[in-house]
């Protein structure tokens, strides 16, 4: 399973890149997996800011549906508009080209309650 | 858990394996959407070993499948399969299932996974016929090989001709093997179903056989999640989702293989009163135009009032559009008419159309 160390990772299986203060949101692989063909990402194109713990869009699978938690608090600075036609970028490649949001961090005093790689390979049993 | 006779070659191929009534069964090789569109466009193999095959043998076996079974099975004779269903005494289902006329006095059902021990029990209960009810699930393999080039593929590796009319069957060499091998499947393609016995060699060497021959069309291993997303296409019942002990066939849409006017049979007096009583709720096809899916469990409203609720719901990898079957109250279930369900507080329409959902 493919936890790569640089990330930092929910319990809802979100991973979260952090560069300054520029947070890029995506599912893990296990998260993509689990779900299967994922056949749309549903989040409000006006949405403006994250709240930690907040569900802030939705991932439509052809088997299930699942929601998208927000790692932490955070001013919107992008959606991957790629996903829009492409939305199996996740389950190719959940780690760089099925990015799903970029965000201007706001709270990065709070990213310590985040995972590790460890914890969340620990948490997945994988 | 039980495994299949397939179960290793499923883990060398990488299947995502799950818990399926009580099986250890491939949910998915490569992708469902790849897998589903083998099938409606090439070939497609499931592995489905884990139905289960119940015989039925003795001079009054007729009569005993009449007895439990909806649909007339007086009108079969050697090498015709039916699909039926058997009703508890107050209409509701006990199961549906495949009878398959070996002879007049021989019958394979084929039932589901999930209740092969209920209707085994049940069969024993009505056995008023003396007939031998033999439960052989664990000793036969099933195949089902589904899709527009299934019959050219098979017929590479059959030794009979395989000009089978729809839901007819035939006994015979295949891959080496004495198989029934029957035009039926659970994919609204032209497909065909092999049943057979053998251990883990045989099994693997049936598949192979199938997977060579196959290579020229590019077959494809279909998991149980393309085989829910095919079925929902065209509108088939599923057992769990769409029919189950509380819901009686009139309403899920199976009048067709019910014979009300059949002698006798358990479920008939409570399904004749339902009828003439008038359906209170029926089973209706949903579809959806938005980009919100529908799924099992989410209510589904007229003009604000909740009437009712979808018992199978996904995303059709054809049509790419929300595909749902809901039971709603009878004054609702007219094609054409517009319906909301509640996508997790969000409003959504769809409308009461045709089956099947994808043109046949």
């Amino acid at each position: 399973m493919n936890i790569p160390e640089n990330l930092k990772y929910t319990v809802d299986h979100e991973w979260i890149s952090i560069e300054g203060n520029v947070g890029t949101i995506g599912i893990t692989e296990y998260a993509q997996g689990e779900l299967g063909d994922i056949v749309f990402v549903d989040i409000n194109p006006k949405l403006e800011s994250l709240t930690k713990g907040a569900i802030f869009g939705t991932i439509e699978a052809v088997k299930t549906v699942s929601e998208l938690f927000a790692p932490c608090n955070g001013k919107v600075l992008e959606i991957n508009s790629a996903l829009a036609d492409s939305p199996d970028l996740i389950n190719r490649s959940a780690y760089e080209d099925g990015w799903i949001i970029k965000i201007q961090i706001e709270d990065s005093e709070n990213l310590s309650s985040l995972l590790s790689a460890e914890e969340y390979r620990t948490q997945i049993g994988k | 858990m039980k495994k299949t006779k397939f179960f290793n070659l499923h883990e060398k191929l990488g299947a995502k394996i799950v818990d399926f009534a009580g099986y250890k069964m491939p949910i998915q090789y490569s992708s469902i959407i790849a897998e589903h569109k083998a099938v409606r466009h090439s070939v497609g193999v499931f592995d489905v070993s884990h139905m289960g095959e119940i015989f039925i043998e003795g001079d009054r076996a007729l009569d005993f499948v009449q007895l439990i079974t909806v649909n007339d099975a007086s009108k079969l004779n050697a090498g015709r399969v039916q699909y039926s269903a058997m009703c508890y005494e107050d209409g509701g289902i006990v199961d549906d299932l495949l009878v398959y006329c070996i002879s007049d006095k021989k019958f394979m059902l084929v039932v589901n996974a999930s209740n092969i021990e209920k209707d085994f029990e049940w069969m024993n209960k009505q056995n008023h016929f003396g007939v031998s009810i033999k439960n052989l699930s664990d000793d036969y393999s099933l195949l089902a090989i589904q899709g527009p080039n299934s019959k050219l593929l098979l017929q590479k590796i059959c030794d009979f001709n395989l000009d089978l009319e729809y839901y007819h069957f035939k006994v015979g060499k295949c891959c080496g093997v004495e198989m029934i091998v029957s035009r039926t499947g659970y994919t609204g393609e032209l497909g065909y179903e092999l049943y057979f016995q053998g251990d883990e060699e045989v099994a693997e060497s049936v598949w192979n056989q199938i997977f060579e021959a196959g290579k020229e069309f590019n077959i494809l291993p279909v998991g149980l999640a393309a085989r829910d997303s095919l079925r929902l296409e065209i509108g088939y019942c599923l057992y769990g989702n769409d029919i189950d002990q509380t819901t009686n066939p009139l309403e899920a849409g199976l009048s067709w293989i019910t014979k009300l006017n059949k002698q006798n049979f358990i479920g008939k007096e409570a399904l004749l009163k339902i009828k003439n009583l008038g359906l209170s709720r029926r089973l209706v096809p949903l579809l959806v135009e938005e980009k919100a899916f529908p799924r099992q469990g989410y209510e589904v409203s007229h003009q604000g009032k909740i009437i009712g609720k979808i018992s199978s719901g996904t995303v059709s990898p054809i049509l790419e559009k929300g595909i749902a079957l809901a039971y709603v109250d009878y004054d609702y279930s007219k094609e054409g008419i517009e319906l909301t369900f509640n996508n997790r507080g969000k409003d959504v329409s769809a409308q009461i159309v045709k089956l099947p959902f994808v043109n046949r």
